[in-house]
């Protein structure tokens, strides 16, 4: 992981000091409210309906026991004993007040962390694979350019103030767990005849109102010249992106008016236009960063252990998590484990101190003290043995840690809604309860197989609903909740947006009409097939019918 | 109006002409781009330095034939939210232009850092704040990650400290 040298420490250490002057300026009343609110936004400082919300940096959805340690405090000191794992690999706080805001980040810097430019118009919290550096597909790990990207953005005085929020994400392995193709930037590592590294660029994704594939703008960029290419993408945005309206202000909106042949043309002059000495990636500060995030030192196990076989062989419910909590690592004996936090009737992504000191306990023991954030709003001990699987486990369960439906119907992403949100239109949270209630039984959610069901609770779309295989929008029609049903998307390699079904249902109908949905799935897959192949097969018409037919 | 210019608050000794006020006999003037443009011929014979105000939405390649005679640039800013005079400022540096770059209208004492750092130089400043705060803002952080910005004594860019041991030591650029 990476470590702070003095110079990061100093900055974040400034930073807090920024904003405690800020804040006190605020409280005082020499800031305005209009005035603090951009400032106050750069450190992750939202005010929500009922309180201040706080969301804090997971850079590239990485911790240790330290850092999640000072979060499960966090959350006990200044919280109601509780944190929310975002969909973009960040922790939230729902219940902060803007007095203890600057002693919060103090003590966070305090482990290497903060909340800058986790809001506002500005480049967001890079996210990346959540199994980086331990996945056995993976090209090379994409941390060390996410760490160069997270620097490179951070406080950039010429892009702080761009039209809207800027999101990238980068991913080092060929199948795609970061979701780039829906990043305003998204990038992909390639290598090529002669094993040099370069960067896929891919602009203009996204999801919120405006749902947009992103498309490739260089191929393959050579690596030294990433942060110069990034900056005169950023300055065309900067200064043709829309300001006129926020929604349509996003870089989707400028490549889709001016298209994707002229936005790569007006990139292309920029970046030929510029000096590029001072944005050079150089090998020695890439070697540095790289340093940090070398492999463990993993021992030379067998494939096999006996242990864990014969631990598989007893008992069904470890057998059950296996199948779905664990995935392939790329040193044989090792595990990446994931951590379900979706337990039934659950809130999606919240995690209260006590599991976080669980957690932070068992990535000391067991995983170099290393922990991932993933963008499913779970959390993943990425170097496991197998030998230690089962003992895991076991203090997973006794925490209500193991729920075995990682990739399954109960694995439900969902944003805050309008149970936390200024901009919610509907509800989100009790809708993902009653769904995980309707699928409790695990056995049938195994029996369905992989499913991706997403709610967001305004068309904003922090739930990611457009690229869920079951996408749920709540509106508001008339003061009145109800839910927008859509099919078939998917943010992997073959992303797609999902196709509206119908109307909407009201809340309490919701669960009904995705086991409807569900069933008609089981009876016309062929043997194997996952529900996205089978809903791209048979098209939304089958779905329809069992929706909307007259009963 | 008031100016932060070098750390100090000073006087602004230009005059402002609209796109039809007359021409002072002398004197330094700065006019908006539009002028500029329709009234080049007599501008260049002006006795008295020559100063633009160039909006958001104007491209700098069309400010390059004027550059050599321009002494002054102001880039307006309509809200403190719209961040395209940073680019633009930036941009105008980048051609070499090295004399005084202002940022005009609406503009926060905790934005002149990221102001100083894209080249501006100095600073419309109102009566909203009093100098000591915004003396104070314009000196907040004492490091930058980027490289090549411009820097105001007392602030380092991170990678230059880091790697000092290994690179000679390069004179920062400076503005105006």
């Amino acid at each position: 992981m990476y470590r702070y040298d003095e110079f990061d420490s100093q900055f974040v250490n400034d930073r807090v000091s920024q904003f405690r002057d800020q804040a006190n300026r605020r409280l005082t009343g020499e800031l305005s409210e209009d005035e603090f609110r951009p400032l106050r936004l750069m450190n992750g400082l939202y005010l929500q309906l009922h309180a201040y919300m706080l969301r804090i940096a997971v850079p590239y959805g990485s911790l240790d026991s330290a850092k999640l340690n000072t979060l499960a405090y966090i959350a006990e000191k200044w919280d109601r004993g509780y944190g929310h794992f975002t969909t973009r690999q960040n922790l939230q706080f729902n219940w902060i007040k803007l007095e203890d805001t600057a002693d919060i980040l103090a003590k966070l810097a305090e482990v290497e962390m903060h909340a800058i430019q986790t809001s506002g118009n500005c480049i967001r919290n890079v996210t990346t694979d959540q199994w980086a550096g331990a996945a056995a597909d993976e090209i090379a790990d994409p941390r060390p350019i996410g760490e160069l990207v997270r620097q490179w953005s951070s406080l950039h005085p010429e892009f702080s103030y761009l039209p809207r929020k800027f999101k990238i994400a980068v991913t080092g392995s060929p199948n795609d767990r970061a979701a780039v193709r829906v990043h305003d930037i998204g990038l992909r590592l390639h290598l090529n005849d002669r094993g040099e590294r370069g960067w896929e660029v891919l602009v203009g994704g996204g999801l919120g109102r405006t749902p947009v594939i992103a498309v490739t703008v260089r191929d393959f960029l050579p690596e030294h010249e990433l942060i110069a290419y990034l900056e005169a993408i950023m300055r065309v945005y900067n200064l043709y992106g829309r300001r006129d309206n926020k929604y349509k202000a996003r870089i989707k909106i400028l490549v889709h008016e001016i298209g994707a042949e002229k936005f790569r043309a007006e990139v292309e002059t920029e970046y030929a236009r510029r000096p590029h000495a001072d944005t050079k990636v150089e090998e020695r500060e890439l070697q540095r960063i790289s340093a940090y995030f070398a492999a463990p030192q993993f021992e030379k196990l067998p494939r096999w252990s006996a242990t864990f076989e014969e631990a598989r062989a007893k008992n069904k419910d470890f057998a059950n998590w296996v199948r779905t909590n664990i995935a392939a690592h790329r040193a044989d004996g090792y595990a990446i484990v994931n951590i379900s936090l979706k337990p039934e009737g659950g809130i999606p992504g919240d995690a209260t101190a006590d599991q976080m000191r669980v957690v932070a306990d068992l990535a000391q023991r067991y995983s170099f003290d290393e922990i991932r954030v993933s963008h499913h709003q779970n959390l993943v001990l990425p170097h496991v043995k197998r030998d230690d699987l089962f003992a895991i486990w076991k203090v997973l369960q006794a925490s209500e840690l193991a729920t075995s439906n990682i990739g399954l119907a109960g694995d439900i992403i969902a944003c805050p809604g309008l149970d936390y949100c200024s901009l919610a239109t509907a509800r989100s949270i009790p809708i993902a309860q009653s769904i995980s209630r309707k699928f409790a039984d695990l056995n049938r959610q195994h029996e369905i197989g992989p499913l991706r069901i997403n709610i967001s609770g305004c068309i904003n779309a922090c739930g990611h609903h457009h690229v869920a295989h079951i996408g749920i929008l709540g509106l508001d029609k008339k003061g009145e909740e109800f839910y927008q049903i859509t099919l078939g998307g998917s943010s992997a390699d073959s992303a797609s947006i999902g196709t509206i079904l119908g109307p909407g249902f009201a809340g309490e109908d919701v669960p009904e009409a995705i086991e409807k949905i569900v069933n008609t799935y089981l009876a016309r897959r062929q043997p194997g097939e996952e529900f996205l192949a089978a809903y791209r097969r048979l098209g939304p018409q089958p779905f329809k019918e069992a929706l909307y037919a007259a009963a | 109006m008031p100016l932060l210019k070098n750390g100090s608050i000073i006087i602004d000794d230009w005059i402002t002409l609209g796109l039809d006020d007359p021409k002072p006999d002398s004197g330094d003037i700065v006019v908006p781009y539009a002028r500029l443009l329709k009234e080049w011929e007599s501008l260049t014979d002006h006795d008295g330095r020559l100063g633009v105000i160039f909006t958001n939405i104007d491209r700098v390649e069309a400010l390059t034939l004027f550059l050599p005679r321009l002494a002054l640039i102001v880039l307006p800013f309509p809200s403190f939210t719209d961040g395209r005079a940073y680019s633009l400022a930036r941009q105008i540096r980048e051609t070499g232009y090295g004399r005084e770059l202002r940022a005009a209208g609406n503009v926060l004492p905790d934005q002149v850092q990221f102001m100083l750092q894209v080249g501006f130089d100095s600073f419309e400043i109102g009566d909203r704040f009093t100098a000591e705060v915004w003396l104070k803002a314009s000196r907040q952080m004492s490091l930058a990650y980027q490289r090549g910005l411009y820097r105001t004594p007392g602030q380092h860019d991170v990678w230059s400290e880091r790697h000092r041991e290994a690179e000679p030591w390069l004179e920062q650029p400076h503005a105006g």
